[in-house]
């Protein structure tokens, strides 16, 4: 599969999806007014890589901040690692959350408590 | 503007105004007022943590407003233009305030009143969890967040959503929402 990269803007963050590795990587703001147009392509994507998996699939998120609507979206691409994971592979989520953002942090643990995926909290220092 | 939403605009301007705007709400407008208000935290002494609160409580409270907005009916059209809607966001003693204004079809109303009602009954936990029950189990419309702005912001604040009600004509009433962060 070819991999992605879509980069950022004030408003959406860059997405890199390194297939051959199996990495997924998104960082920046994720605040658009219509995040489902915005995600639909990873979404779309991740689905067609849920039907050859790398053995490993590491995901990495760096948000600065990111709205309700595209809280829905990211839940979305979560949902389809969980497939992954069902399907007998590995899947490793790492959230990057900078030094006391600790509402970064607890949005980070309500995935983790919502979705059967092996969640990393890594705090950022600077 | 009629003498009713006059007043409710000024009594929207409270403490040491930052941004005053009345008019059309779109996505370019809260991109630029973001930039500015970004620009403005960055040179106040504001903790890291307290400056991205502010921002993201202003992100859902603009986005909102441009989501959930009536079109004004003819005869307040031609007074209000199109997509209409009001924010003033001041610094107070203690943090900052956030007032959004727009108008809503007064038959709409009392389901508003009581989603609001229903998160300020809620304790943190309970809000924290209602938040990802909303999150994993409600579809989202193409435009909105399926209702969790509100509950982002009370979940943020750690405060009851602040609201009221004016009736402006036959059809219409104007909503505004006082969102108050503290800054300690």
């Amino acid at each position: 599969m070819e991999p992605i990269s879509i980069e950022g803007t004030p408003k959406t963050p860059s997405i890199k999806f390194y297939s051959d590795k199996g990495i997924l990587e998104i960082k920046g703001r994720s605040i658009p007014e219509n995040s489902i147009e915005f995600y639909k392509p990873l979404i779309d994507w991740l689905e067609m890589y849920a039907g050859q998996p790398h053995k490993k699939t590491i995901v990495n998120i760096q948000l600065e901040y990111f709205n309700t609507s595209s809280s829905k979206c990211i839940l979305d691409v979560f949902k389809k690692l969980e497939l992954i994971q069902a399907g007998g592979n590995d899947v490793q989520v790492n959230w990057y959350y900078e030094e006391d953002d600790e509402d970064m942090l607890e949005a980070g643990e309500d995935y983790e408590s919502i979705i059967k995926v092996p969640f990393k909290m890594i705090e950022i220092v600077d | 503007m009629s003498f009713s939403l006059n007043e409710c605009f000024e009594n929207m301007n409270e403490g040491n105004v930052i941004l005053s705007y009345k008019g059309s709400i779109s996505a370019e407008l809260i991109t630029s007022v973001l930039g500015l208000i970004e620009l403005k935290l960055d040179n106040t002494d504001e903790k890291p943590n307290i400056k991205k609160r502010i921002y993201n409580v202003l992100v859902e409270s603009l986005q909102n407003l441009f989501h959930h907005i009536d079109e004004p009916d003819e005869s307040l059209r031609n007074e209000l233009g199109q997509r209409f809607g009001v924010f003033v966001i001041s610094k107070v003693s203690n943090g900052y305030l956030i007032s959004t204004g727009n108008l809503i079809k007064s038959e709409k109303k009392e389901e508003l009143k009581s989603r609001i009602d229903k998160i300020n009954m809620l304790s943190k936990d309970e809000i924290k969890e209602y938040y990802k029950f909303i999150l994993n189990n409600q579809k989202f419309s193409e435009k909105g967040g399926g209702g969790l702005g509100l509950i982002d912001i009370a979940k943020r604040t750690s405060r009851k959503l602040d609201y009221s009600f004016t009736k402006l004509n036959n059809t219409f009433d104007f909503f505004n929402l006082k969102i108050f962060i503290s800054n300690n």
